[in-house]
């Protein structure tokens, strides 16, 4: 049984059904993250599952129990917010305490919590701090910390990097991650950032629309997309259109060249029909490469320098491809306008349906 | 000096003497109670008076309850309506105006018609009857001042995000509202009990349809019967102005919290 459960979850405001037949179970400990563009329901969710709103219809269960009619203040469930929402009268100790002293801790056992908390945050030393002398990231540090200090049964992060600059942002991440590690506490995380969502969490649950379009570990999602909006949302994604040649040999033609795709990926197809198929850019090689299946020829349409990786965009089978190189100081980029070949196996091909 | 300096400076001497000039004219005529020389008769006898001290004793206290009443009645209000019922705002906002409109004499005999002894709540049948109706007129007459002060201390705040912060650490509602919005919204609050207390030292048909002593209707009796000393008032009530404003600031000052989000 899930310790967290969320059941035929569904929340309409108005005509507009925001979240539509949601169901999720997240295990005791497991690091969660509901990925999704703006207004895919995913904050309504987690704002459900905080009391913030109630669902139209559906259950959600802490170890069995439904706390749908539970108020906010009665789940025992932490959250930190993208804004932090330290209370800017108190200072970071008094944050930190705040929940403690609502559930009436005795002041020492209280004292040496924050203590704890502050060390668990590496902020040992700016308890006497008040919010606005703080900076961003250490704000939410403390909203961290003020959120674990009183163990709650789940916790859930609204997008709690969003406001911070990038380098802190992958830095706090990583320290989120190995709190939440540390303290095994079950999280359920909202993010519109795919790397976050990538590198922070044991399972993510892409959304669209309302629904969860696909449920998976990071390795799953990104490689084995189970749509085309997951494909598409979750990485870059180079598209190809290729001609079924014939379905029953799942037999494709790709700028002239026939690829034999894995077995049922054309099921349901007939010969002359346009079939897409995916590559992620690090799956596409430049130049003739042995371990390669196919080549094909391309034109250098763009190149962006990334730092430690180089990024090509080419013309080839009348589409436009996108391709990871490994930047060496000693190979210059190609030029823009030349031509080049690229290369690729077919075990990297991802067929989407439609 | 440049021209624009100068300027600056010619319009600042103005407004100095257009506001404080009639001020140290009442001030010096204050002083002319003693034929011939300056002194501080008037406000001597004016202070020595018991009826000063009973008066203002009485609507220093009716001002405090009735910031207290109005506190409670506003804070909680238009933290709500921020909240919760943001699409009513205009609406309360509308409700609040109207003592600017309504005249207070009509508030009034509003009350006499409703509270008085012949009616089911016979309010003006008792004196701590009266002053509950009288408590109640006030802060309906700083109901605009206090809600509009509370409102934009609001305003300065995410009242939303902190609430559900406050309520996912486990607080309830009388929790969140005086451990939190009030302390955030104090400087608000003080400026709001400010007007409120002004408004009550003041206020004269309230006090005297109501047959109330309050100081209101002693500053209009001292007017109409002596010379220097109801001069020697006015200088007494713009002090204690000043000084409810000194206080704010400091509370401001002290306030540490809020000196960096000003």
């Amino acid at each position: 049984m899930p310790f967290l459960e969320l059941r035929g979850l569904v929340k309409s405001f108005g005509p507009t059904r925001v979240v539509k037949d949601f169901d999720l179970g997240i295990d005791k400990g497991e690091f969660v993250s509901l990925l999704g563009p703006s207004g895919c329901g995913k904050t309504t969710v987690l704002r459900m599952v905080a009391g913030f709103e109630t669902p139209t219809s559906g259950a959600i269960l802490i170890e069995g129990k439904d706390i749908v009619g539970q108020r906010p203040n009665q789940r025992k469930i932490g959250m930190v917010f993208q804004s932090y929402a330290l209370f800017p009268n108190l200072t970071v100790a008094q944050n930190v305490a705040f929940g403690l002293r609502v559930a009436g801790m005795a002041s020492s056992e209280s004292e040496a919590r924050v203590a704890e908390m502050l060390r668990l945050i590496g902020l040992p030393e700016l308890g006497g701090r008040y919010p606005f002398q703080l900076s961003g990231g250490q704000q939410q540090r403390v909203a961290l910390a003020r959120a674990i200090a009183v163990r709650p049964r789940v916790l859930l992060l609204d997008e709690p990097l969003s406001a911070l600059d990038a380098k802190i942002r992958v830095s706090l991440r990583e320290e989120i991650r190995a709190i939440q590690r540390e303290l095994g506490i079950t999280t359920l995380f909202v993010t519109h950032d795919q790397e976050e969502a990538l590198t922070m969490s044991d399972r993510v649950v892409v959304m669209n629309g309302g629904i969860a379009e696909q449920v998976g570990s990071p390795h799953q999602v990104y490689n084995r997309p189970a749509t085309r909006f997951v494909a598409n949302f979750v990485g870059t994604l180079n598209n190809f259109t290729a001609i079924v040649e014939d379905s029953s040999q799942d037999l494709v033609s790709l700028g002239g060249a026939q690829i034999k795709l894995p077995g049922g990926a054309l099921a349901g197809r007939t010969k002359g029909d346009r079939q897409t198929l995916a590559l992620r850019p690090e799956a596409v090689r430049l130049g003739r490469n042995e371990a390669s299946d196919f080549h094909l020829a391309a034109i250098v349409e763009d190149v962006s320098f990334l730092g430690s990786v180089i990024r090509i965009r080419a013309k080839a089978a009348e589409s436009s491809v996108s391709l990871d190189t490994f930047n060496r100081a000693e190979v210059p980029p190609p030029a823009i306008g030349s031509e080049i070949d690229i290369s690729f196996s077919r075990r990297d091909l991802i067929v989407l349906a439609g | 000096m440049s021209a624009a300096k100068l300027w600056s400076w010619i319009a600042f001497i103005f407004g100095f003497l257009f506001f404080f000039l009639p001020l140290i004219g009442t001030f010096e005529f204050s002083l002319r109670a003693r034929r011939g020389v300056y002194s501080f008769d008037a406000y001597s006898n004016v202070l020595s008076d018991p009826q000063f001290r009973e008066t203002f004793t009485y609507s220093v206290v009716m001002a405090l309850f009735t910031i207290v009443l109005g506190v409670l009645i506003v804070a909680p209000t238009a933290f709500w309506v921020r909240l919760k019922l943001p699409k009513l705002r205009p609406v309360v906002e509308f409700i609040t105006l109207l003592p600017l409109v309504i005249p207070p004499i009509v508030i009034v005999f509003g009350y006499i018609r409703l509270y008085n002894t012949s009616s089911y709540l016979p309010l003006t049948g008792t004196a701590f009857g009266t002053n509950i109706l009288m408590m109640c007129g006030y802060a309906t007459l700083a109901l605009p001042y206090m809600y509009r002060a509370v409102d934009t201390g609001l305003r300065t705040i995410d009242v939303g995000t902190l609430t559900e912060a406050a309520q996912s650490l486990g607080a309830g509602w009388t929790t969140i509202i005086t451990r939190l919005i009030l302390p955030n919204v104090l400087v608000a609050v003080l400026s709001g009990a400010f007007l409120t207390f002004a408004i009550v030292i003041g206020e004269y048909v309230f006090a005297a349809l109501l047959n109330r002593p309050a100081f209101g209707p002693y500053m209009v009796w001292m007017g109409g019967n002596r010379a220097y000393e109801p001069a020697a008032l006015a200088v007494i009530a713009f002090t204690i102005t000043w000084a409810c404003m000194a206080l704010i600031q400091l509370a401001t000052r002290f306030s540490k919290h809020t000196r960096a989000q000003r």
